[in-house]
Order: structure tokens, then sequence, then C-alpha cells
């Protein structure tokens, strides 16, 4: 069949942080770039992040890259690449200050400087003590950011494909990305993205899981993408939660609750964390928070007619001071939980927040997959960036405010990568294979004519319970290998996903079937990395490599220093080293990570 | 972008467009949908599809009721919407 191709220099898939980042830098270059959003620009999720862009300048007080880059280290749990690292921190200033010249309006000091707030897990001088790090526009961060980068790329004119939705990468005989296939939802049609160069700024995958505070567009369909055409996932065993999401809806409620008084209570009413945390109790570091509230699930004693979640309690605070210092929280019991926290608790569980892991790339955008011996070979003219890419800055944990840094500067430097390679390109476009389009085709002809299979909506729900109780916060031996065994079955059922609607325009249908394609990959990968990984490093922690003298805080360097690799074909595992090595200065050896 | 005077705004459009940036816009609009767009006039959808438009931190000040919409005319559908 024939499919109508479309050419340019540069296709990027994602318009959030990442991608309009990278798309500035094609366009102003003069190269012909498309950018394709399954949302405008503006609704990508990077609109819902708030605390802020990490970057050292020293604005409010002294501050230095090289801390910076330490504490990215030790908050990856010494998972991160130092070369990336280092880098991403180097180069944190200039992406910051040409943002604040693309019109972004960051809060500023009296003196007219960018204000700078601190976070947690930025410190000064080497873990000594908290510095404010963190540029923020009001609680507005990644709305502003997105407008300004927005704006920036419709005067280059970057050609913006809105509520188009990228299907499969196109590799040719030599494994090459030379394009992309793409849906366009008005029309229901296929078309051929036919490119010198591809980025995937596709964003996280948040969606796998029950409980997210992702929205609904986080369904990792770049990494979906990328597994199908044969490049392997990176360290997808690691995802950041937060303690506190509102059970069955995901909307964060600030760690301020707890900080005002706010106390976790089980389903005997009793402040369990007075077992767990006897001194810090309730305000006990997030990740021993989240423990503590899946083992009191675990055990039974979880809430609500399936015991699947704890109570945060704040009726004992007097409203007034409810209302005066914790004024959304209010509004949020009463719109997803149906409770008015004044008068009674609020049900609460930990949920999922960021995606570590994702396409493996260099510092310089490049994908990289193992070949001919070499762990890290660049895959010609593909490239990703953003919650979707690996590069590997955030390690086994991301530091709050270091994603956004990520968007910019390896928005950037892929931006950059790409201009360089479609440089040294002939002018003519390199050759679509034969028959470009019919794997997805193929595809959505299953869906067309499946008959007697599985709901999508079900069979999402069956693979988002099973990631939360299997490789949740906190994970059990007998729960992950069980969790491999039911994300298989599941599998299945994804590859006979059935849908009634069979329109062309719009089909919201066809596009969750599409999506759940992607979702599938990522949980696969997460779950099968998670049951290998048999030590406890950053965010992913189990039960059976608990603290002690030998392996700190259950870390096995001798054996787990070292970044999986995931591939669909097989479910197969393989492993690459962590670059020790950064680029201009001493590596920062491997130690305990205390607070 | 389509533009709010479409004389028909098909369901799946409208249902796409409530896919925003933020899990609470999700959250409210799906169940409004859910349990609204059946019943919904063809009116009552390009209004709804008008409110759309509004960027999402906006958007949701307004059917949070912390913020008005400055378009007196959806002030009908924001009500259905806060009530949601
Ligand atoms: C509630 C919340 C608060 C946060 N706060 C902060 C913070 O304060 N600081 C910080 O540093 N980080 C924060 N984060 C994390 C950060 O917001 C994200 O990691 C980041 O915004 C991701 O940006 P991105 O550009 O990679 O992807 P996104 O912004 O998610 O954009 C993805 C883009 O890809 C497009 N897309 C996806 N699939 C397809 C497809 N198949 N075809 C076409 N287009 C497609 C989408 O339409 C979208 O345009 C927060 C996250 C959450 C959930």
């Amino acid at each position: 069949m024939s499919v109508p191709i479309r050419k340019f220099d540069a296709v990027i898939v994602g318009a959030g942080g990442a991608g309009l980042r990278a798309a500035i830098q094609l366009s102003e270059a003069g190269l012909r770039t498309a950018v394709l959003s399954k949302v405008f620009p503006t609704r990508s999720h990077t609109v819902a992040a708030q605390g802020g862009v990490a970057a050292s300048l020293g604005n409010s007080e002294e501050d230095h890259w090289h801390w910076h880059m330490y504490d990215t280290i030790k908050g990856s749990d010494w998972l991160g690449d130092q070369d990336a690292i280092e880098f991403m921190c180097r180069k944190a200033n200039e992406v910051v200050i040409e943002l604040e010249h693309y019109g972004m309006p960051f809060d500023r000091t009296d003196s007219g400087k960018i204000y700078q707030r601190p976070f947690g897990g930025h410190m000064s001088n080497f873990g000594e003590k908290p510095v404010r790090r963190s540029c923020a526009a009001a609680d507005r961060t990644g709305h502003a950011m997105l407008h300004a980068m927005y704006q920036r790329n419709v005067k280059a004119n970057t050609q913006f494909f809105i509520e188009w939705m990228a299907l499969d990468l196109i590799r040719d005989d030599a494994g090459d990305v030379v394009g992309v296939t793409a849906m366009e939802m008005e029309s229901g049609e296929v078309y051929i993205f036919h490119a010198k160069a591809v980025l995937f700024a596709t964003g996280g995958a948040g969606r796998i899981y029950y409980s997210s505070t992702n929205a609904f567009i986080n369904t990792g369909d770049g990494a979906g993408m990328a597994a199908r055409a044969g490049v392997p996932l990176e360290d997808m065993e690691f995802w950041q939660f937060h303690p506190t999401g509102v059970a069955g809806a995901g909307v964060l409620i600030t760690e301020g609750v707890r900080g005002e008084g706010g106390i976790l209570r089980n389903a005997d009413g009793e402040r369990f964390m007075e077992r767990y945390a006897p001194n810090a109790k309730d305000l006990a570091s997030r990740d021993v928070v989240s423990r503590a509230m899946v083992t009191e699930i675990n055990e039974g004693r979880g809430c609500g007619p399936n015991k699947d979640h704890v109570m945060l309690d704040i009726t004992h605070l007097d409203p007034a001071t409810i209302m005066k210092r914790l004024p959304g929280i209010r509004e949020i019991g009463i719109q997803f939980a149906g409770v008015d926290a004044i008068k009674e608790p609020l049900p609460v569980v930990p949920t999922c927040h960021y995606q570590m892991g994702g396409i493996p790339t260099n510092y310089h955008g490049e994908v990289v997959m193992p070949k001919n011996g070499n762990p890290s070979e660049p895959v010609p003219g593909f490239y990703a960036a953003g919650e979707c890419a690996c590069a590997s800055v955030h390690g086994a944990n991301r530091l709050g405010t270091n994603s956004l840094l990520d968007l910019l500067v390896f928005g950037k430097s892929s931006g950059e990568s790409m201009v360089e390679f479609i440089k040294t390109q002939p002018a003519a476009h390199k050759p679509l294979p034969a028959n470009a389009a019919d794997y997805s085709l193929s595809r959505l002809n299953r869906l067309e004519t499946q008959t007697g299979g599985t709901a999508v909506g079900a069979t999402r729900l069956a693979m988002q319970r099973t990631m939360q109780a299997h490789c949740g916060v906190f994970r059990f031996k007998h729960m992950l290998e069980e969790g491999v065994s039911k994300i298989t079955e599941i599998e299945q059922q994804v590859a006979s996903t059935e849908i009634k609607d069979k329109s062309k325009v719009f089909n919201t249908a066809r596009l969750e079937a599409l999506e759940l394609d992607n979702l599938i990959e990522v949980a696969k990968a997460t779950m099968v990395s998670a049951n290998a990984r048999t030590e406890s490093r950053g965010a992913h922690v189990r039960d059976d490599a608990i603290d002690s003298p030998e392996f700190p805080d259950g870390r096995d360097d001798a054996n787990w220093l070292k970044h999986t690799l995931w591939y669909r074909e097989g479910n197969k595992l393989d492993y690459k080293p962590v670059n020790m090595k950064p680029l201009t200065v001493d590596t920062i050896a491997l130690k305990k990570r205390a607070y | 972008m389509d533009s709010a005077n479409d004389q028909q705004v098909s369901p799946g459009r409208l249902l796409w467009h409530c896919r925003r940036g933020l899990l609470e816009l999700d959250l409210i609009l799906q169940r409004f949908i859910e349990h609204h767009l059946e019943s919904l006039t063809t009116d009552q959808r390009a209004e709804l599809f008008e409110l759309l438009h509004y960027d999402d931190i906006t958007l949701l000040a307004i059917v949070s009721g912390r913020e008005q919409c400055e378009e007196t005319r959806l002030k009908g559908m924001v009500d259905l919407l806060r009530a949601a």
C-alpha cells in the first residue's frame, strides 16, 4: 500500500521541554525541522513542573557546578554516568540564561538577578549544607518554559504537526534511522516522515503504574517505538515514587502537609511511623515513609475495602491553620478523594512520579547501543532527550529540579549533534527501506480485524495493578518473580486488544490501544530488569537486599555497579559499565549515600 | 489548530482535547465527559471545546473556582464542570 511521504531534514517526536529545546537548535541553524506532538505543545506534561530548574548560578549564595555534580552523583546512588553529569552541571548556567533570553519570566532578586530557592538534595561544598540552586517562575516554571520555547520555535519557522501520533521508528538495512511513521488524528491516515535525523522527546511512561502523578498522556511511546525497533531500554527498574499521592487518583500531596503536622495512620488508626522511625516519625525521608506505608498495606493493615492505602490525617490541626498554610489541600481532597480534609483523613498511597531509565544515549544526545564489542555505539540518525532518554544523569534516583535541567541541556546538545550530523550527510536523504510503513500498517490492520479480543481499558488496568503490586516502591523477590509471569500473560492480552469503534476521525479508542502497545513494553522492561537486579540501589529497594556491613543499604557495587539493558526480543538482559570518569575532574568516589 | 468556531465538534476531537498536561485536569474532565458527554447539546459541545483552548494552569484555576472565566458566555459550561 502506498503511504504519503513528507520529507524533512530533522523530525522531532515530542513538543515538551526537551523537544522544543532541540527544535530551536535545528530551526535556527536553518534546517527544515518538523515537530510532531500528540497534543498542543504547551499541553505537554512539562507544564506540571512547579519546583524549578537547577543551576549553580550562585545568585543567592556561593555555589559551584562541581558541588552540583557531586550532589547529582550521590543522588543517583553512583549509577549516573559521571561524564554526562559533569556535562549537564557545567552547562546549566548557560542554558538557564539562554532560556531567560527566550523570555522566561524567572522570579528575581531585588537586584534583578534570577532568584534561587533551596530544593532537596542540592547542597553546597560537597554535601555540607543545603544551597539555593533552583530557579523558578512562581509555581508555573514548566508552563512558562513551554511558552517561551514554543514562541521561539514559531519565530524560527519550526513546522509543528499537532495532534499527530508517531507509531514506529523506521530503520534501514544497516540499522540507521531514516524516519518515523505517524498518524494524523484528524483523518486517521498514516504518513511516513522521512528524515536525515530523528529525535525522540516523548516524555515518561508513568502511566504503567496504577497510582501515578503523571498525566494520561505519559504512555512511553518513544520507549515503545525504540524497543520494537530493536533498541534496548536502559535502567528501567528505577522509578521515583512520591509517598503521598491521593489513592486512586495519583494527585500529589506535598511533603509540606506532614511538615505542618499531618499524621499517617493505618486501618487501626495507629500512627504507624512511630514504629518505623521513632524520632523523625512522619517526617522521615521519602523512601523510609513509602516503605513503611507499603509494609502496613502488605501486612493487612491498609484502609478501605481493598485495604490498599493508608490515611493522611490532618483533622487534629486547627482549620484556620490548614486554610492558611495548606490552602490547596482541601481542594485536592474534595476534588479527588471526595473528602474534606478538615473533617476526615485523606487516603494516600506511594505514587509513581518519574522514570529514571529510558532510551540509552551519550551526553551528545546520540542513541547508543552495544555493537561489535563497543557497549555504546551510536545508532546513526537516532537521538533522544528528556524523560524518555537515559543519558544517564539520574542513575538510580533523580534529584528534584534536575529533570527540567536535563531537558534543556540534552535538548540543546542533541539538537547540536543533529545539526552536525546532517551537515555531514549527502544532500539527498538516505533511501527509505522498501515498504517502510508496513509494520505500522500491520499493527493497525490487526486492530481493525481483531475479533473476540480483550478490552483496552481493562487490560491497561490489569497491567497497572500488576506493576503497582509487584514492582512498586518496595520490592519482594517472590512478588517480582510472580510479576514477570503475570506481565507476560498481560502482554498476550495486549497483543489481542479489540476496539469496537472503527471510525477514522479522532478515534480515541484506537489511539489508546496504540498507547497500550507502548506502555506494555515499558512495563515488561521494568519488571524484568527489577527482578534481575538483586541489590538495592537508589529507588530500587528490595526486601531481600537490606543494610549490612558488607552491603550498606543493600547496595552491591562489586556485582551491580552497572547499567541494565533490556531487549524486547526474548525479554533479554544485558549490562554495560557505568562511566565513572568525568570529563575534566576526578572521579567522585563510591560512598554510602547518607544524608 | 482547529478553531473554536468549527460548526460541529466531533466527540472524538472533544475527548482528545480533554487530554491535558496536568493530571488534575485529566481526572476532572474525564469524570465530566463520562457523565455528561452524551447529554450535551451541539452548542454546549462547542462551548466546552472553546473552554478547552485555555492553557492548563488557567483552566484548572477556572474549574476549581479560583479564577473566573473572562468569557461570560462560557459561564454555564464552567458551572457544569465545577459541579461535576
Ligand atoms: C507533578 C510533577 C511535577 C514535576 N516538577 C518538576 C520540577 O519542579 N522540576 C523538574 O526538574 N522536574 C519536575 N518534574 C519532572 C518533569 O516535569 C518531567 O520529567 C519533564 O517535564 C519531561 O519533559 P519531556 O520534554 O521529556 O516530556 P513531556 O513534557 O512529557 O513531553 C512529551 C511530548 O511528547 C509528545 N509525544 C509523546 N508521544 C508521542 C507520539 N507517539 N507521537 C507524537 N508526540 C508524542 C507529547 O505530545 C509531548 O509533547 C515533575 C513531574 C511531575 C509529574
